[in-house]
């Protein structure tokens, strides 16, 4: 349970999918301008990450890693006779589970949560393209979680997310009212204000868990 | 240059400057900052970036015709991972170390905003010429940007200019200490916004 735990709190909080790793950035840009619409963003990048990753894992695990396929002959393994390993796959697989997800948890919300499917609006179609499921997606390949490791990977990365977003949108909202100059205004003050907030999130690298 | 019409050299060169993708369009900052503690990732992402974007521009411009509107998204999206999948194929065959740096940023080139916007924007709409021109001009918009915060985080976080040190130990004998900072993820974001507030004010763009 700790071991859980600990990747949670490091998925949210010390390796920040966005304040970290940088990913997300062009939809946080373009999205955090207003709280409530951030808000709607957020919760649907939790959503299609918390989905995804499983899938992905699931994916990765029994069809394209190498020696994946031995389930379904046992000349197919890593010693087999006739080895596959469909690795190079990885994204172009990735990214077509990740639009069929997407799509179709359109669809099962429409159908059984009218509510939140109209709260979320445009965005979840958006996410299809958005560099943090599909980062989310690499980083459990290449540090080779677990199918339950990765699922508490996908939610807190998406939790991360979710912070970092609503927490811009809320400081870009008082800068308003600040006099910025001209050509700083938009993208520059948005990214040198980027910058403050991950160096905030920076004071949680220290903790080990 | 004489040999390009002006239209066609305005798809080259309007990129570098005027419209710059990541500064004024702001689109493919995802998978970039990343790649830019050290100068050689950098050039390495900027290579990769520059031809998935000329050569997925060209592609799709020559089948634009023959692409039904419906899905036009899903096919830009697989002409997009397959070249991706070619260069990653291709770092790892002939620069296993850097491809190993790169990790997942080189595949997160897919989901890259700038390849897809302008695949949309432009070669749906114009020859496969021009395309590819477009396609250069924007990568190497791209890539000016990447350098530049690339030099300055390398320049500052370590003392460095593509692996050579260039600050003298007398410097350091004095008291001179790299800027840890620089190194780290807050570093990129400062230098990137300085770098758009000085190449807004060059280009006399105004936002809001």
């Amino acid at each position: 349970m700790e071991h859980y735990i600990s990747i949670l709190t490091k998925a949210i909080f010390i390796e920040n999918i966005l304040l970290a790793y940088f990913l997300g950035m062009c939809s946080f840009l373009a999205i955090s301008k207003k709280v409530d619409t951030s808000i709607g963003l957020g919760f649907a990048v939790i959503f299609v990450l918390t989905i995804t990753a499983p899938a992905n894992w699931t994916i990765h695990n029994y069809l394209l890693k190498d020696g994946a396929l031995v389930w379904l002959n046992p000349e197919y393994g890593v010693n087999g006779t006739t080895t596959i390993n469909l690795s190079f796959l990885n994204s172009i697989i990735f990214i077509a589970v990740i639009a069929a997800m997407v799509q179709l948890v359109e669809m099962t919300l429409d159908r059984f949560a009218p509510t939140l499917y109209i709260s979320l609006g445009i965005f979840l179609p958006l996410i299809a393209v958005n560099c943090a499921i599909l980062g989310g997606s690499m980083f459990l390949v290449e540090r080779e979680y677990t199918f339950i490791e990765s699922t508490v990977y996908g939610f807190g990365s998406g939790v991360g997310f979710f912070l970092a977003i609503t927490s811009m949108a809320a400081i870009r909202h008082r800068i308003r009212y600040s006099n910025v100059p001209v050509q700083l205004r938009g993208v520059g003050i948005t990214m040198l204000l980027t910058g403050l907030v991950s160096m905030a999130f920076m004071a949680f690298s220290g903790i080990d868990l | 240059m004489s040999v390009l019409d002006k239209k066609s050299k305005d798809a080259l060169t309007d990129p570098l400057m005027k419209n710059n993708p990541i500064s004024l369009q702001v689109l493919g900052i995802c998978s970039a900052l990343a790649v830019t503690v050290q100068l050689n990732t950098a050039v390495v992402m900027t290579l990769a970036v520059v031809s998935v974007l000329s050569v997925s521009n060209t592609l799709i411009s020559i089948i634009r015709n023959m692409i039904p509107g419906k899905v036009r998204i899903i096919v830009q999206l697989s002409v997009i991972a397959s070249l991706v999948i070619l260069t990653d194929q291709i770092l790892q065959a002939y620069m296993y170390d850097i491809s190993k740096q790169l990790s997942v940023f080189v595949a997160l080139i897919i989901t890259n905003c700038i390849v897809m916007g302008r695949a949309e924007a432009f070669a749906m709409q114009n020859t496969p010429g021009k395309s590819f021109l477009d396609g250069l001009g924007n990568g190497l918009g791209y890539g000016g940007i990447l350098i530049s915060v690339a030099f300055f985080r390398e320049l500052l976080g370590s003392g460095t200019v593509y692996g050579f040190s260039v600050i003298p130990d007398s410097f350091y004998a004095a008291g001179y200490q790299n800027m840890g900072l620089m190194v780290l993820s807050p570093g990129a974001f400062i230098i990137l916004g300085l770098i758009v507030w000085g190449q807004r004010i060059v280009s006399g763009v105004k936002e809001e």
